[in-house]
């Protein structure tokens, strides 16, 4: 008996001190076993997707094409570089708006005031309310009989705007209800970054005599870079990965004229609407390019300028 | 000058003041008397812009559809519930609310689980390039994981169940509770860990009795986040769940048809939709913005 004790007391023992070897690995395996599994292996699928010609059912037989999607959908100038060019309209709009509003309001928050709690409670609604709800609460809104938005342009004599309809107002309506629901995600992140700084560079410059301006645009905004590209990185990542909005709002690929199709929505009906599994799987590696593309560009500008 | 500095609101910004001859200077000029106003005025603006919208889906959720049709009707009108009766009794709409819960939950425990060991030893070990593949879905678009993950479970037959949508939304969460509790555990020192391995703990029991019950605040941050964009996520519960796994962003379009739209429904169901997720953002305010905002000063 007590031989058999002792053992299991030195196997646990032998155990446990194995585990806290190899407790690197150990602890981060799992995590990337599991990361591996659903991220790498679908990509590779789709990479192998996008160079046959998979259509109609997941179980349908599908035959190797070589590049000719990538020929295929390059060429396409009726969907596929509209939704190009409608993803960098959307993503460059919102982004900007978003940034110079939130810096507005991040700055106005900056000093501490009477109140200032029930501000960031107001502001951090928008942020938390679920894109599909915010979706359908800006159509009913923007509505062209029924919304409340042309209703109050009636009160100042401005007529009816098609809004969320129109083939042309569509995509900057929409870019509106994304800056209205993302700029709190913006005025948090500068206002944790101005909270951040030191209060000496400010009091110098503005002994020295400079003005506000001068104050913001040449201490405070150089010594807010890095929150200021975090700030940007973050949203226009998912600014370009915008869905739940558009699909909320203008339903199947982007409304009945493709009107505000972006490559996400684009690819996104061909996958599960159209189930043209090859091409889409070309859009989305293309779009994924894109992706790190432009990440790369930004995160190496940064490096370079340091 | 000392005179137009503090009654003009133009000139108290211009080059100059605050280093008047004769005035010993004060840490803290005052500022000109325009700027508190304009401060309160453009504050509240901002605030109403941001609430009316989400006051403006509550009282349509309490107006009948007649009512919303009506332009006479817009600020006064009989508040009725009829909206919630048809969507919780009629439509059912619990199943949904249980359908999320339980998706979001699970896949934050399970996220939680995998997520806080490998942050903890990516931190520690600074793995960093490890963290790079982590951090990678991130950045990948939902679209491209779904078609494979499309393929490889309709062909398992699971597509439907809460297996899948659990799974799925922890490609959401995982990223997420590691790059947080990675900054968290970067910057909880060390020492502690140390002084429990001096005292007779492996290495692993430091991790669980000394450095665990420190991070309570950041796996909090960690764990509400990742509920709220679980309970928020809407594509991959789109293609994934079946009739009886809707979430709950998906069963809103019930009220959604080809021809008409039943608003007084579907605005009750937005706001069923979100005010369970605004509670919880208002009573966890501090650990949700400490979260948002978690890497932004960093650099």
């Amino acid at each position: 008996m007590t031989v058999m004790v002792d053992t299991r007391v030195t196997t646990w023992k032998a155990y446990s001190a194995w585990a806290n070897r190899h407790r690197k690995w150990l602890f981060a395996a799992p995590a990337m076993i599991f990361v591996g599994l659903l991220i790498v292996v679908p990509l590779a699928w789709t990479v192998y997707l996008s160079l046959t010609d998979a259509a109609g059912s997941v179980r349908a037989e599908s035959e190797f094409v070589g590049l000719s999607n990538y020929l295929k959908v390059f060429g396409d100038t009726e969907r596929f570089w509209p939704a190009v060019w409608r993803t960098f309209t959307f993503t460059g709009g919102a982004v900007a708006a978003e940034m110079v509003l939130g810096m507005g309001v991040a700055l106005l928050l900056w000093r501490p005031f009477k109140g200032e709690k029930w501000v960031r409670v107001a502001i951090l609604m928008p942020l938390v309310a679920t894109p599909v709800a915010v979706g359908m609460m800006w159509r009913l809104i923007f509505d062209p009989n029924i919304g409340f938005a042309n209703q109050l342009l009636g009160w100042f004599g401005i007529p009816a705007q098609p809004w969320l309809s129109g083939q042309t107002s569509a995509l900057p309506t929409l870019i509106f209800i994304d800056v209205w629901q993302w700029t709190p995600m913006i005025v948090l992140i500068l206002l944790a970054g101005l909270t951040s700084l030191s209060e000496e560079p400010d009091e110098a410059a503005r002994i020295d005599g400079a003005s506000s301006w001068q104050r913001f645009r040449f201490v405070t905004l150089p010594l807010l870079r890095s929150t200021v590209i975090v700030a940007v990185v973050l949203r226009g990542i998912d600014a370009l990965k915008t869905f739940d909005i558009l699909y909320a709002t203008k339903g199947k690929g982007g409304g009945s004229f493709h009107e505000v199709e972006t490559l996400n929505v684009y690819a996104f009906g061909l996958s599960f609407d159209y189930n043209d599994y090859g091409i889409a799987s070309t859009v989305l590696i293309l779009f994924f390019l894109l992706i790190i593309a432009i990440m790369w560009i930004v995160t190496y500008r940064r490096k370079e300028e340091r | 000058m000392t005179d137009t500095a503090t009654t003009s609101p133009v000139a108290g910004r211009t080059p100059g003041n605050s280093t008047l001859p004769g005035r010993p200077a004060r840490r803290r000029p005052r500022r000109p008397r325009a700027y508190p106003i304009f401060r309160v005025v453009v504050l509240t603006l901002t605030v109403l812009l941001f609430i009316a919208p989400l006051v403006w889906m509550l009282v349509a959720s309490l107006k009948t559809n007649v009512d919303i049709y009506d332009p006479d009707k817009t600020f006064f009108f009989t508040p009725t519930l009829d909206n919630y009766a048809n969507v919780l009794g009629r439509n059912n709409y619990f199943v949904f609310i249980f359908n999320s819960f339980w998706v979001a939950l699970w896949s934050t425990v399970f996220s939680l689980i995998l997520g806080v060991p490998a942050a903890y030893a990516m931190s520690r070990f600074t793995m960093h390039r490890s963290a790079m593949v982590v951090l990678m879905a991130r950045i990948i678009p939902g679209v491209s994981l779904l078609v494979p993950w499309y393929f490889i479970f309709a062909n398992l037959r699971l597509v439907g169940g809460f297996g899948v949508l659990i799974l799925s939304h922890m490609f959401v969460a995982l990223p997420l509770i590691v790059y947080l509790m990675m900054s968290f555990f970067d910057s909880l020192p060390t020492e502690l860990e140390d002084a429990g391995q001096v005292d007779g703990l492996t290495p692993i029991g430091s991790f669980l009795r000394i450095t665990l019950p420190l991070s309570v605040p950041g796996l909090a941050t960690a764990g509400i986040l990742s509920f709220i964009f679980s309970w928020n996520n809407f594509m991959f519960a789109l293609v994934l769940s079946g009739a009886n796994t809707k979430t709950l962003p998906v069963a809103i379009f019930n009220f959604v048809s080809y021809a008409s739209i039943d608003w007084g429904s579907l605005m009750s169901a937005a706001v069923i939709v979100t005010v369970p997720i605004m509670v919880i953002a208002l009573f966890t305010q501090k650990y949700v913005v400490s979260g948002l905002t978690a890497g932004a000063t960093k650099g």
